[in-house]
């Protein structure tokens, strides 16, 4: 059976269409909306949690977005190895769940911020970044209010010590603990991060350095 | 079943910077208040329960706080209970 990429669809989500484009109009990967309260997973082989605002940010963002009915399965399908990537608010979304450590937080300058922003890529043992060579530097936009990474200093080494840190900022532009702007789980398939992929695969638009992150979903 | 009002503060945790508290403090100099020397901003958010009694108010709440209104990565919360009425 051919798998399919789903692309959870949260009340508020506003860059699921963006990353359908991506994996579909530049990509030619099939994919799938997963509406916040679908529980069947079936025919799924990689799971997209995309930006946006989900439930209004309310509370803190990705606070309400947790209990959402598609992320029991979510949670299941990422507990059995299953290739999980959060985008933005999906990052925030993933550490409210537990499945990422840590917090993101506002930015130290207050601003919501929209760039380009220089990143350097550790791919270890992530299912999403084999495509990048070690150290090597990347460009991908930027478009968060809350995107300080937060964890404490033992979570810090311990996912420094853990190669779970595998996308760095070059110059930090929100005060991210460790210049956090990816990390991975210690099994290699749950990707969270700030930046977004989806905006950085379509000649048009600008750079192309996120295209191989979105085309290793089904890789 | 009694109803219980309750308050559950939550505040950043202090190892956590607060820019936007710093931002207010540094409004509140412009505004001639020129002696404040921290501020911090969190929320109170303000709960009607029912239950049983107050032994399961206080444990519904406490669950309420530490899985839903406040996030221990970066938070801390206090809660404060009555008995309504």
């Amino acid at each position: 059976m051919t798998m399919t990429i789903g692309i959870v669809v949260f009340p508020g989500s506003n860059c699921d269409r963006d990353v359908r484009w991506a994996l579909e109009g530049c990509l030619g990967l099939p994919t799938r909306f997963l509406w916040h309260e679908e529980r069947n997973l079936s025919g799924i082989g990689a799971v997209v949690l995309p930006g946006g605002f989900s439930y209004g940010d309310y509370l803190r963002c990705g606070a309400i977005a947790r209990f959402a009915p598609v992320l029991e399965a979510v949670r299941e399908f990422a507990q059995g190895g299953g290739p999980v990537l959060g985008i933005c608010n999906g990052f925030q979304v993933l550490t409210e769940m537990g499945l990422l450590p840590g917090a993101l937080v506002r930015n130290s300058g207050l601003h919501f911020l929209c760039e380009p922003a220089g990143l350097e890529v550790t791919p270890g043992r992530c299912h999403w970044l084999q495509g990048y060579g070690q150290g090597e530097r990347i460009s991908l936009p930027i478009a968060h209010g809350e995107g300080r990474y937060q964890a404490d200093e033992d979570d810090l080494r311990r996912l420094e010590d853990e190669e779970c840190v595998v996308l760095r900022y070059g110059a930090n532009p929100n005060g991210s603990r460790g210049d956090v702007a990816g990390l991975c789980n210690r099994a290699g398939n749950v990707l969270g991060l700030m930046p977004h992929p989806e905006r950085a695969c379509d000649p048009a638009t600008g750079g192309l350095d996120g295209r191989r992150l979105l085309a290793a979903a089904l890789g | 079943m009694p109803l219980f009002n309750a308050r559950v503060q939550v505040s950043l945790r202090p190892s956590v910077l607060d820019p936007a508290g710093e931002a207010t403090r540094a409004a509140a100099g412009r505004l001639g208040v020129s002696g404040v020397q921290r501020l911090r901003i969190g929320k109170a958010i303000e709960v009607d329960l029912e239950a049983p009694d107050r032994a399961t108010a206080q444990a519904q709440l406490e669950l309420l706080s530490d899985r839903l209104l406040a996030n221990p990565v970066i938070e801390d919360w206090q809660l404060e209970l009555h008995e309504a009425g």
